[in-house]
């Protein structure tokens, strides 16, 4: 079998339609992923030594069982106890709790990484819990999480195509239920692996000059302090 | 002596089983330059941090005029409601041995954060009142840059307008200096001499013992937690009563 481009492009509308899947189920899986983290984050960051230990256990045994059987947790076991979820909602809900864990450690040590005389000098300043961390502690901490972020959520975007195994029709499910009827499996795949480093590459690129960027920020701002040192 | 403006009455403060404070009595009067000196280890910066809210103390009870600011941990909760530790806590400023500038804003904005949204003032009130206190620690012209711009003199000095910012009654210098290359000591220990000459009431823990007695009205050696000995400058520096002071001078002096 040639490789056909002209069955690339008649079966690109309907693996466009699969991408917009996989596109919105990984935004929507970030931002569950983002909210449920910050909730972990704070857990773990507790006075209440049970609250901690919880936080501290959801992460370490979510991130140690591998997605995959998370996935098929929540397909297929959970409808014997009555909760059957949609193939998209499993994705959402799977992929935002795995990366959850991911997500809380990064807020995590974004927090940890401000130095303590920070927070003590908003206290001296009489400065309340609130106003000291938007002032002082997130200005701070958040720079550093952008890349780590953006990095999860390219790791996710490219963990979607787990789901086709639960029957999604996202990039993979689609493409694979087509191949299925043609057996044109290189110009499916190849249209599969075109749309995963399309978006995967210049994101990554993108996070990178971010994170380029951010120190960028810090260096200029030393070199300025050189310069003057000198002069002087 | 008139009612003492800080008040410290038996204050106990562990950390585990170290204790660093044991039973500290020390009244401090309007006015009043306090200078603290001893060993590191001593509890001379605990003691600061105590009275600046940062650490919670065990035992005893500390005052500012009047008013019952540090209760030991255990007690009734109730007492040390927010609202009133912030009210009193808004009467005391402090100054840090490593700066603790914010280095994500500008000179202007480490100045007028807390007067605008801790205060309530408007940012022309603050900024005016910013540039007045940057105006008289010679760092007008810095308005506009980073702390990562300046040099650490420049940033104690920074540190110190932010402080003053606040109007406290009582400032606190803990070992303003010991982080400043020595060429740097000079400037911010002269504008901690001017703001002296205005009448602040001001604890001061510091190793520059020129400057303690030149600014001091009252010296206190404080060693393992205890406050051994206490006087005026020429009294301490000159004729230690003390064993443990004459060895600590000794020991200072001839470095």
């Amino acid at each position: 079998m040639i490789f056909s481009w002209g069955y690339v492009i008649e079966i690109a509308p309907l693996m466009l339609h699969a991408a917009t899947t996989t596109f919105v189920m990984t935004i929507l899986s970030m931002a569950a992923a983002a909210t449920i983290g910050l909730f972990v984050a704070a857990a773990r960051a507790s006075r209440h030594r049970a609250v901690a230990s919880l936080g501290w256990g959801y992460v370490e045994v979510l991130r140690s069982v591998p997605l995959l059987i998370q996935i098929y947790f929540l397909f297929f076991v959970f409808p014997e106890f009555g909760l059957t979820l949609d193939a998209f909602v499993v994705g959402v809900v799977g992929l935002g709790i795995y990366y959850s864990t991911f997500v809380a450690e990064v807020y995590r040590a974004g927090l940890e990484a401000v130095p303590r005389g920070q927070r003590e000098a908003a206290t001296a300043l009489n400065m309340g819990g609130l106003r000291a961390l938007r002032s002082v502690i997130l200005p701070q901490a958040i720079p550093p999480m952008v890349p780590p972020l953006g990095n999860y959520l390219i790791e996710m975007f490219k963990a979607t195509p787990i789901l086709a195994t639960i029957g999604l029709h996202e990039l993979l499910g689609q493409g694979e239920q087509l191949a299925a009827d043609t057996f044109r499996y290189a110009e499916v795949f190849f249209l599969i692996a075109v749309v995963f480093l399309g978006l995967s590459y210049p994101s990554s690129l993108f996070i990178r000059w971010l994170e380029a960027h951010v120190s960028l920020g810090r260096q200029v701002a030393r070199a300025i302090a050189e310069a003057e040192a000198t002069v002087v | 002596m008139s009612e003492p403006i800080v008040r410290f009455l038996r204050v106990d403060k562990s950390y585990g089983k170290l204790q660093v404070l044991r039973g500290i009595d020390l009244d401090v009067a309007a006015g009043e330059k306090l200078v603290i000196v001893g060993a590191s280890g001593s509890g001379k910066t605990t003691l600061l941090r105590c009275l600046m809210t940062l650490e919670k103390i065990d035992g005893g009870v500390i005052e500012v005029e009047g008013e019952v600011l540090g209760l030991p941990k255990t007690a009734d909760r109730q007492a040390a409601d927010e609202r009133r530790l912030r009210r009193i806590r808004g009467k005391i400023g402090m100054v840090f041995q490593q700066f603790n500038l914010f280095p994500h804003m500008t000179v202007l904005r480490n100045v007028t954060e807390a007067p605008i949204h801790v205060l309530g003032l408007s940012k022309a009130d603050a900024e005016a009142r910013a540039v007045g206190l940057l105006t008289k620690v010679g760092l007008e012209d810095k308005v506009h840059s980073y702390p990562s711009q300046l040099s650490g003199g420049q940033q104690q000095r920074v540190a110190i307008a932010r402080a003053l910012a606040m109007q406290p009654k009582v400032m606190l210098f803990d070992e303003v200096t010991s982080a400043l290359d020595p060429e740097l000591v000079g400037e911010v220990l002269n504008v901690i001499r001017q703001l002296a000459h205005e009448g602040m009431t001001m604890l001061i823990v510091t190793h520059e013992m020129g400057f303690a007695r030149s600014v001091a009205d009252r010296v206190i050696f404080m060693d393992r937690g205890t406050v051994v000995e206490a006087g005026p400058p020429e009294q301490l520096f000159e004729a230690p009563e003390h064993p443990r002071t004459r060895a600590f001078l000794r020991a200072v002096l001839e470095r």
